[in-house]
């Protein structure tokens, strides 16, 4: 046989997604802002909660460790499923990866399905760090079977919510403008849309507020590790913002 | 296929042949790539037909794409991924990849290897670009413009590249806006131009037609824009004169005593002052100047 005889055939559809997530993985890890933004941003936010509750007396009904660390870990599935994934997709189109990806054998599906677990790697290596730090701080979190499934399952959703518009927002604007609202939209967020502190301590826009994916996350998370429960009403509002998310995304995504 | 109001590629009909390498040639804006990306099923023609490898590259995307090779313009990579990196990549889409390091080491990609791709120059880039269509062995291999800003030593390794593929069996289409290009790869050329074909043949029967011959006459002084008319009736049937610019003139026919003879007497008769007058062998440069009337590369 000759070098190149032809012999064309698609890699089985698990492997190719399998090897486009290791790829996607080893490249948000591989860049430096992002893991700043991933993992830094919520250490100091939690280090800082803490002194500040400290120094300011703010009183918590539980102890601020327990108070924060499910936001804390809200804001590191944020930072990574929309702000990360807003980020990488927008140079993917300015760069013609998702062009030339689309003329790979790889299915639309299947690099959807590469970045989801990429997103999930990422976010597990984010979770370890920042349950690591708060165990330090001595985080005593009540895990019982429903309050642990809960915060897995608002970790999923919370994941596809902001998932489904990071990419609206990769696919709707140019690369630069991506990364500039992508950081804004998380900057904003993380100041006043209830993911690390509780959206009734946000006063009057409480109501509001908790309408907000971030809040919704952010609220799944602590019903779910404060109180150990299963939580309920948050994880209908991040079904509801992916269904938005995922209409908006199909309607007005373009590849190039 | 239209965008807006310009009509890119109108009417275009064109086959090619299976194991044979098919150029697509045409000046910039041509509508080469709009061609090569209907075909790749990127684009939905609004009207008529593209079938490849007897498929609809629209509605059999997926039947299709893994048994064609893809060779974009530009881009196509992440910028911090290392050029053997997104090869692999590439390569572990397909089920019988050929291997990374043979293919790293016949384009010379070695050197950089482990380099992010957004520090390649421009020629790795392209060089690239080719590892990653052919590395998953298609049968079928759409590459635009595979040498552009490529230096001379990587245009004869990418050339070598391409012949040795399509003695291998692989058919090749590729878009070219250099002549040499096409001359020495092609077995059939689509000299399209402003979306339309405008002639197909074998570079020896493009470059045959009226003749093999070309005298090519520069001039010091512009001609008078009735120059090429008035020494066209003076050589007679046999010839086709051209104006290149307003300095040069191209006869195309037979390039003998008599025609040279008659050449430089209607230049003494009209007082032209003769810079130089070349001899030739036709190129598929005359065959675009003689179709469109207009130089290639400009």
């Amino acid at each position: 046989m000759t070098t190149f005889t032809p012999r064309p055939g698609a890699a089985p559809l698990p492997r190719m997604v399998l090897a486009q997530a290791r790829m996607e993985t080893r490249l948000l890890l591989r860049n430096g802002e992002q893991l700043l933004l991933a993992v830094v941003v919520p250490l100091i936010v939690l280090v800082g909660g803490i002194t500040a509750a400290r120094h300011f007396d703010l009183s918590f009904s539980h102890s601020a460790v327990d108070t924060l660390t499910p936001g804390v870990l809200a804001l590191a599935v944020m930072s990574t499923s929309f702000t990360s994934l807003a980020i990488a997709t927008g140079f993917e189109r300015r760069y013609g990866v998702l062009k030339r990806l689309g003329s790979s054998p790889l299915p639309r599906s299947g690099l959807l399905a590469g970045k989801v677990g990429a997103l999930l790697v990422v976010e597990l290596l984010q979770a370890v760090l920042i349950c690591a730090a708060a165990v330090v701080l001595h985080w005593s979190p009540t895990l019982t079977v429903p309050g642990v499934l809960g915060a897995l399952v608002t970790a999923l959703l919370g994941t596809a919510a902001f998932a489904s518009l990071g990419l609206f927002v990769a696919g709707a604007l140019r690369a630069e403008a991506t990364l500039a609202a992508a950081n804004l939209i998380y900057l904003l967020l993380l100041a006043g849309g209830a993911v690390v502190f509780p959206a009734d301590s946000y006063g009057r826009a409480s109501g509001v507020l908790s309408w907000l994916p971030s809040a919704a996350l952010g609220s799944g998370l602590r019903t779910a590790l404060i109180e150990g429960a299963f939580p309920g009403a948050p994880l209908l509002v991040l079904v509801a913002w992916t269904v938005v998310g995922t209409a908006l995304t199909a309607r007005t995504f373009r590849w190039e | 296929m239209t965008y807006g109001a310009t009509s890119a590629v109108d009417g275009l009909s064109l086959t090619v042949e299976r194991a044979a390498v098919t150029a697509v040639l045409g000046p910039n804006g041509a509508g080469k790539t709009t061609t090569l990306e209907t075909c790749e099923g990127y684009r939905r023609p609004q009207s008529g037909t593209v079938r490849v490898l007897g498929l609809d590259p629209q509605a059999q995307r997926r039947d299709l794409l893994p048994r064609i090779g893809v060779m974009l313009q530009n881009g196509g990579a992440w910028s911090g991924v290392r050029a053997e990196e997104m090869l692999r990549h590439i390569a572990s889409l397909h089920a019988h990849p050929l291997p990374v390091p043979m293919l790293v080491e016949r384009l010379g990609l070695g050197s950089c290897g482990r380099t992010p791709y957004r520090r390649l120059s421009g020629g790795q880039q392209q060089r690239l670009a080719l590892a990653m269509a052919v590395v998953g062995r298609p049968e079928l291999l759409f590459v635009d413009e595979p040498t552009a800003g490529m230096d001379p030593q990587a245009r004869r390794t990418t050339w070598e590249l391409l012949e040795e593929l399509r003695r291998d069996g692989v058919t090749i289409v590729l878009t070219t806006h250099y002549m040499d290009e096409a001359e020495r790869l092609a077995d059939q050329v689509h000299v399209i131009d402003h979306g339309r074909l405008i002639a197909s043949g074998s570079p020896f029967e493009l470059t045959r037609g009226t003749g093999s011959s070309t005298i090519r006459l520069v001039v010091t002084e512009p001609f008078p824009a009735s120059a090429p008319a008035d020494l066209q009736v003076t050589l007679g049937p046999g010839t086709d004169v051209r104006a290149v610019s307003e300095h040069s003139l191209l006869i195309t026919g037979p390039a003998d005593a008599s025609t040279l003879a008659k050449v430089s007497a209607w230049c003494d008769a009209n007082g032209v002052l003769p810079e130089s007058l070349t001899l030739g062998q036709r190129t598929l440069e005359d065959v675009f100047l003689q179709l469109t009337g207009r130089e290639l590369v400009p």
